[in-house]
């Protein structure tokens, strides 16, 4: 029987991978976007798993919200990433320094 | 619940979202960059009509839409700092971005939606409604910080911005969805009903990851890595927006969280605030030290005063929230005015932004060399300036709460981090001998840096009453 641990289980794994996948990854930007919406999908897990669990809907709205959103941020995040390839000419991560904090 | 209707509660946004889409559409199909002017112009005069609508029009307290949008004197306060705060940004950057080609019309609409993102977070009643009014702020934010399309480091800033800024939110929202499976509900009445007696663990994991997501926005250490360098590759009219309403918007945003939906168990979030109003505060004072760009300095500056800011929330007291509130609207005020003079420096028509243009100055423009004393002395919180009561503010705060060590340790990190005020005063009046950077301002910036400065004294006498106003916010804030 699956329960709810299982979802959660996944879903904390996934996130986890989402978070390391932005901080180890040393390739290129877009795997940052990709690990991005990896944590906003880990996070539908979790809602939908507690709206069926719980057996209240506002889990479920807020997903298609969350799910709305993931798309608008995704769309502003490419849009960004070109405005910066056509400066640098590059999108790997390591040539993201022209300024240094 | 009252009987007004709801969309009678949210008049205010609705109109500023509308204004937005109208502005859009009418500029793309007429006149494009051309209305840019008179656009940008109008924004911030709706901006001042809505903050006074909104500052005077109401009392007591409204809920709409299911209490998922609250209308109280804490969200009217804070609409009013934020609204008042982007206007004033807008109108001081007005001749900067037209001289150096950077005015499109979509920076007014952008700046609206951001600003209309942010009284969303503000009058949040629901963990649905503060992640709406938090993204639409941030996806805004996004797009201005990269909107010097040709330079680089302008969208290098974007970039980096946008990757942490959703890093955060995702980090928000997984403490959400935590928060609302153990709670059952999203509403933060019924979180705070939930939280009762035993608590959760699953909720506090929930409140640490949201609390974790807030501190990038209001970039408190150690989540402030974006700060530094967005602040430095983003035009500077979009600097100073930065380090004013968005700081204003996200700080308020913690307090209403932590007090509507945690009110209830301020020891546990009292200590993760403490932890990060200490480590702002010593990061901001000690890294700015080495700095040699002035809005890298303003950067680790608004870092440490996030840390002041927090300490107000740490105590979990209504005066605490009160404290917050007067030291966040005191520094939007030294920000736009430290910021009305950055804009205009600049060297053979080529804006510059390294502190050692700045030796000298006194000798070519006295007055604006006076009024930047004034300013820096404020921001370092040197006494008979308005910065200190702010921070006065928040340490008797901590004392009257009986948490005196975090007092000591504001105390110790201002002494620490008024070395890098004054040494940019140091430079301004004894710097090496060489040629100061221009300083070219248009009426708007004098009128806002030399204004802000006298503020910076006269208010001294009563803080122009914004006690009272503030007392009444933290007051429907706490005591629910």
């Amino acid at each position: 029987m699956v329960g709810l641990e299982h979802y959660l289980t996944v879903a904390a794994a996934l996130f986890v991978i989402g978070i390391f996948g932005i901080f180890l990854n040393r390739k290129n930007v877009i795997v940052i976007l990709m690990s991005i919406e990896l944590i906003l999908l880990s996070v539908n897990i979790n809602l939908v798993a507690f709206s069926s669990y719980l057996g209240d809907l506002t889990g479920q709205v807020f997903t298609l919200f969350v799910l709305t959103v993931a798309a608008a941020e995704a769309a502003i995040g490419l849009a960004i990433l070109v405005v910066f390839f056509r400066n640098r000419g590059t999108i790997e991560v390591e040539d993201v320094n022209v300024m240094k904090g | 619940m009252s009987a007004v209707p709801d969309y009678v509660i949210v008049l205010p946004e609705i109109i500023l979202g509308l204004w937005a889409m109208a502005a859009l559409m009418v500029a793309v199909y007429t006149g494009k960059d051309k209305l840019a002017v008179a656009l940008t112009w109008a924004t911030a005069g709706l901006f001042v009509a809505l903050a006074l609508w909104v500052g005077l029009g109401q009392h007591g307290e409204r809920a709409a839409f299911g209490g998922m949008f609250i209308d109280d004197p804490f969200a009217r306060f804070a609409k009013v700092t934020i609204l008042i705060s982007a206007a004033a940004v807008m109108v001081m950057s007005q001749d900067y971005m037209s001289r150096h080609g950077l005015l499109r019309f979509e920076f007014p609409v952008l700046v609206a939606l951001a600003s209309l993102g942010m009284m969303m977070m503000v009058s949040a009643g629901d963990l649905m409604a503060l992640y709406m009014g938090l993204e639409l702020q941030s996806l805004a934010l996004y797009v201005v910080a990269a909107m010097r399309r040709d330079s680089v480091r302008s969208s290098e800033a974007g970039l980096k911005y946008f990757v942490l800024g959703s890093l955060s939110s995702g980090i928000l929202l997984y403490g959400a969805s935590l928060t609302y499976g153990f709670a059952g509900t999203t509403a933060f009445s019924g979180i705070l009903a939930s939280v009762g007696g035993e608590v959760p663990v699953g909720l506090l994991i929930g409140l640490v990851f949201m609390l974790a997501g807030l501190a990038f926005k209001v970039s408190a250490a150690p989540f402030h890595m974006w700060t530094p360098d967005v602040y430095q590759g983003s035009p500077t009219p979009v600097t100073a927006f930065f380090a004013t309403a968005p700081k204003v918007a996200a700080m308020f945003l913690i307090a209403r969280l932590v007090h509507e939906a945690f009110g209830s168990i301020p020891s546990q979030w009292g200590q993760v605030l403490a932890a990060l109003a200490v480590i702002s505060m010593f990061l901001g004072a000690v890294a700015a030290i080495g700095q040699r760009d002035i809005k890298r300095l303003m950067a680790y500056s608004s870092i440490a005063h996030m840390g002041y800011a927090l300490i107000g929330l740490a105590v979990g007291t209504a005066y605490g929230v009160q404290a917050t509130l007067v030291y966040m609207a005191i520094y939007v005020t030294m920000n736009i005015g430290t910021f009305a003079f950055i804009l205009s420096m600049e060297r053979d028509g080529r804006p510059v932004t390294d502190i050692a243009s700045l030796n000298q100055f006194s000798k070519k423009e006295p007055l604006k060399a006076l009024a930047l004393l004034v300013l820096f002395f404020s921001l370092a919180g040197v006494p008979p300036m308005l910065g200190f009561f702010g921070k006065f503010y928040v340490l008797k705060a901590a004392v009257d709460a009986g948490m005196v060590w975090l007092a000591v340790a504001g105390a110790l990190a201002s002494v620490i981090g008024a070395f890098y005020y004054l040494r940019v005063v140091y430079f301004i009046y004894f710097g090496a001998e060489q040629e100061p950077a221009d300083s070219r301002m248009a009426p708007v910036q004098w009128v806002m840096l030399v204004g802000v400065a006298a503020l910076m004294l006269i208010g001294v006498i009563n803080l122009f009453g914004i006690e009272g106003p503030a007392m009444t916010a933290a007051q429907s804030l706490v005591q629910r």
